[in-house]
């Protein structure tokens, strides 16, 4: 056989086992309860849950508590389906957590507990809520 | 209001896009038709509409600065990306912060390069200037900003747009007119030197592609199928060094301004040239081989175009919005997702139309290559780059594949990889090796042809020292992951084979050597990269065994050190210790300690209220004003070794609310060996009321010493009548005393000067006095000058803190050094190439 040929067989391998684990590795958009579900059957992967905060009447975030040495923190997010979730996050809480309007949590169930590893906020962004400063 | 200059600037857009696409026709007239007279009067026109068109870019490029420069906030440009109080230097970041600034640097950099190439390139301008000048009709449409009715189709979207146009604020139905006084501001990240360079060279490097892409493009539509890589080669070893200095500068800025911990994400928009980059070193290691053996042909075309379409993809998934949640960086979306999907789709198509045509017609050789050729060698190389490519693109693009599912109708919830950074590592390490040690190699069979027999041979000393090197690398170093240990043996054969290559062609010609240094510059970088990430670790572990919750996994909780002021603690080897908030002034350099300042009206203006002295130099007196930068806050890190000071780190905070509120830099401790890279993760809220404990009352004599705290010892030294007090209205009959309590701290001595007055004689009022270090405050409760007592009331509260973080990566100095060789070794090819073409 031609080397071209013994060449172009092994780019297609190569390629194949590229697609095949950029499809294993890609992460999902789920809910608590599906992410639960993965859990327990055992997987450890991680997995992407939307959500919000749950607010009190003047519009301020509850169920937040920080360790007490401020390292970390936890807490309640509400999902698409309206689950609420107690979430742990073993970095201190950003200073603009609660202002955000969405949470991304980016991790997986262990026990009961759902660990978050990564922490994606979508506040207001300044170009959809720019206000004037009309200090003049 | 200064209406002109907007008008101006948005004239020269439209004759921008106007004169592009006149020249761009009468360019396409000169390359078909065939009379040579009027073929040279359309040259002529294009050649003059291209002027044209230069001008406009640059009244474009001098009418948006003006409009920064000087702080005409009318303009929604202005007013978003720039404040008063912006250094002059960040003004150029202002230019380009936003989309269309820097879709009109790209065309700037567009204008430069067509200029020059209408001046060298006589036989092959026209037909590449009609591709230049299309590109430019589509980047000047970007920033058209026009409506065009009947259809309501906005094209472009126009820096010149007025503040009062651009948003909807109540206060423009009151007063037309109304201009803020003062901007947004740019964002604080940005406010960075190599930001000031770093998009400039990214958009250069842009640019630079578009000439090999037009060569190509004129080669295959002139049916000149083998005479444009010759032009074409130079443009693209410049292409391909000034683009991989951006993206490095690129990393370099994240690495010392982001707190993300590297210089490297894989987010996808640095994913978005990435993979351009390595397609483009792809493309110029076939040119070479075409150039050489004649082989490659097909390939170079193929690469060439790849490159500039992925380029218009890359901009097309940073600038649509398509990426929302996936990246951190990305543009926003300025509602041109479907310019620029036409843009990418034109020419895509075109490019891949044309070379259908003519396919049949490009030359090829059907001759099998020798395992014993550099063709072979260079050819499994560039396969290995356009792989590595396609394996970063693939996932960088689920974002698209969920889109054009719904578009279909159907839904996707495919997420990017959970953990991108691992991900994409365990597979760009193994290309990694695998380009090792092909190009280790494959330099033996560039410069002679070789058989077997002689290959052992020239391989035997490389292979050798290779494996004394490794030898000692892995005793020191202690790798025991086999990856690692493959790409560091893989690393040093690349250095080590290209080092003896390098050193025999100085001997023969050194114009010759710079494939050899480009390199041995790759292998520097590939074990820079392999220890200062695969061996970077956190160093601020958190020992105090707080944890949040009792049932959590014991790697939770970890990675931040919690830093009380004045009290030592120790990491990583060293003795550690937060020495409180610092600020810094504006025209001198140094840190203030913000204990020694009195704030003003003016949020930039402050007090000195002492002199100021920074490392030993006087940088202010007491009462002297100064100004700040008031949004900054550095928090300075003392860091000893057995007693010594070994550094002094300031971690930058940033406040700035318009501008998504925390921001954190780290300050790096640079070593030879390694950096040490310290963030604030979670400075302490001043805006918050403190928590003061229970009032504790104290009977103290003059001068007699006692103890705050249990450990602290204080003095209360004097006390004094005083005449004045800032905020109090005192009448004739008023007395009003200061005591003077002195505290000794951990590292000085403070003073705290409690006041109490008694007013209308029978008021009682009392000041208490805080010393912000020791978390004290201390209140003259009451004087008994029958005993010579006085009663004094301390509060404690937790002391002043901050949480870090502190990363160590070992051997990053060696990636940047080997940057620096790749581009020495692509500056000498270039040179080699421009005048190999410039003397024929």
């Amino acid at each position: 056989m031609k080397k071209s040929y013994l060449l172009a067989i092994a780019v297609i391998a190569v390629a194949i086992v590229i697609i095949i684990s950029t499809a294993g590795d890609a992460s999902s958009y789920v809910n608590f309860d599906e992410a639960y579900q993965l859990a327990s059957t055992g997987s450890s992967t991680q997995v992407h849950v939307v959500g919000q905060l749950p607010k009190d009447a003047a519009g301020h975030p509850i169920g937040i508590e920080k360790s007490e040495d401020n390292l970390s923190f936890s807490f309640i997010l509400i999902d698409d389906n309206n689950k609420e979730q107690k979430v742990f996050y073993n970095e201190p809480m950003p200073p603009d957590f609660t202002r955000s309007e969405k949470v991304v949590v980016i991790g997986s169930y262990q026990n009961d507990k759902f660990l978050a590893k990564k922490i994606l906020l979508k506040c207001p962004s300044k170009y959809q809520e720019q206000k004037l400063n009309a200090g003049v | 209001m200064h209406y002109t200059i907007g008008n101006l600037g948005h004239l020269s857009v439209i004759t921008a896009f106007v004169t592009s696409l006149l020249s761009s026709f009468a360019y396409w007239k000169a390359t078909s038709l065939k009379d040579v007279e009027q073929k040279n009067s359309w040259l002529l026109n294009g050649r003059f509409a291209f002027y044209m068109h230069a001008v406009a870019v640059l009244g474009i490029v001098v009418s948006l600065f003006v409009i920064i420069y000087q702080h005409y906030f009318e303009y929604h440009y202005a007013y978003s990306h720039s404040s008063l109080h912006l250094p002059g230097q960040y003004m150029l970041s202002c230019f380009w912060e936003g989309q269309e600034g820097s879709f009109l640097l790209w065309m700037f950099w567009h204008v430069v390069i067509g200029l020059f190439l209408i001046k060298t390139q006589k036989m092959w301008e026209a037909p590449t200037m009609v591709v230049f000048t299309l590109v430019q009709a589509f980047l000047a449409s970007m920033i058209l900003g026009i409506v065009i009715p009947g259809i309501d189709l906005k094209l472009g979207s126009s820096p010149f747009i007025l503040l009062r146009d651009a948003l909807s604020d109540p206060i423009f139905q009151l007063q037309p007119d109304f201009i803020p006084k003062d901007g947004n501001g740019l964002n604080a990240l940005l406010q960075n030197y190599w930001m000031v360079i770093h998009p400039p060279t990214l958009f250069l490097g842009f640019a630079l592609a578009l000439p090999p892409f037009a060569f190509c493009m004129a080669g295959l539509w002139q049916k000149k199928y083998s005479d444009w890589v010759k032009p074409a080669l130079p443009w693209t070893l410049l292409g391909g060094g000034i683009l991989g200095l951006g993206i490095l500068m690129g990393g370099y800025w994240a690495y010392e301004t982001l707190n993300f911990g590297g210089y490297w994400n894989w987010d996808p928009v640095e994913n978005a040239v990435y993979v351009p980059w390595l397609i483009l070193v792809a493309s110029i290691h076939t040119m070479i081989t075409y150039k050489n053996s004649g082989t490659a042909l097909k390939v170079s075309i193929i690469l060439v175009i790849a490159v500039f379409v992925l380029l218009l993809y890359s901009t097309f998934l940073t600038r649509s919005g398509i990426l929302g949640d996936a990246s951190v960086h990305s543009f926003t979306d300025l509602g041109l997702s479907g310019q620029l999907l036409v843009y990418l789709l034109f020419f895509t198509l075109a490019a891949i139309l044309l070379s259908i045509l003519r396919w049949k017609e490009i030359p090829s050789t059907e001759k099998e290559v020798s395992t014993y050729s550099r063709e072979f060698w260079i050819f499994l190389g560039a396969t290995t780059l356009c792989m590595m490519g396609f394996q970063v693109l693939l996932p960088t693009s689920i974002p698209v594949y969920n889109k054009i599912i719904t578009l279909f109708g159907g839904s996707s919830n495919l997420a990017p990889p959970a953990n991108q950074i691992e991900f994409y590592s365990k597979f760009q390490l193994w290309f990694g090796i695998a380009i090792a040690f092909l190009s280790g190699t494959g330099q033996f069979f560039w410069w002679k042809k070789i058989d077997k027999e002689k290959l052992k041979s020239e391989l035997l000393t490389p292979v050798l020292i290779t494996l004394l090197v490794f030898a000692a690398v892995i005793a020191i170093a202690k790798i025991y992951s086999i990856p690692y240990l493959i790409l560091t043996l893989a690393g040093i054969y690349l250095i080590v084979s290209n080092v003896k290559v390098m050193i025999s062609l100085l001997k023969i010609n050194p114009r010759l050597s710079g494939g050899a240094i480009a390199h041995i510059g790759v292998g520097l970088m590939l074990i820079g990269v392999l220890f200062s990430a695969g061996y970077s670790k956190v160093v601020s572990l958190n020992n105090t065994g707080m944890l949040i919750s009792k049932d959590l996994p014991t790697d939770f909780n970890r990675d931040n050190l919690l830093l009380f002021i004045n009290e030592p603690r120790s990491m990583a080897g060293y003795d550690i210790e937060y020495k409180g908030e610092r600020i810094e002034p504006r025209h001198k350099s140094g840190y203030v300690n913000k204990n020694d300042i009195e704030l003003t009206l003016d949020p930039f203006k402050v007090v000195a209220k002492k002199d100021i002295v920074f490392n030993g130099e006087k940088l202010y007196q007491a009462r002297d004003t100064f100004e700040i930068y008031p949004e900054n806050t550095f928090y300075e890190i003392e860091l000893r070794k057995e007693g010594k000071l070994a550094a002094s780190l300031f971690p930058r905070v940033q406040i700035n609310p318009a501008m998504g509120g925390f921001l954190a830099s780290p300050d790096i401790k640079r070593k030879l060996s390694r950096d040490l890279y310290t963030h604030v993760s979670l400075p302490m809220n001043r805006e918050e009321e403190p928590e003061w404990g229970d009032l504790e009352e104290r009977k103290v004599k003059q001068n007699e010493d006692f103890y705050i705290s249990a450990k602290y010892v204080a003095s209360f030294e004097s006390i004094q009548r005083i005449n004045e007090i800032e905020g109090v209205q005192l009448d004739a009959q008023d007395v009003a005393v200061q005591a003077k309590i002195k505290v000794q701290g951990e590292h000085e001595v403070y003073y705290a000067e409690p006041i109490f007055l008694i007013k209308d004689k029978t008021q009682v009022g009392r000041l208490p006095s805080e010393i912000n270090d020791l978390g004290v405050k201390i209140t003259l409760l009451n004087i008994q000058p029958e005993t010579n007592e006085f009663l004094l009331g301390i509060n404690t509260r937790q002391k002043d803190w901050v949480v870090i973080k502190a990363l160590e990566k070992p051997l990053i100095n060696v990636l940047w050094i080997g940057t620096l060789v790749l581009m020495v070794g692509f500056t000498i090819a270039m040179v080699r190439r421009f005048k190999d073409y410039a003397s024929e």
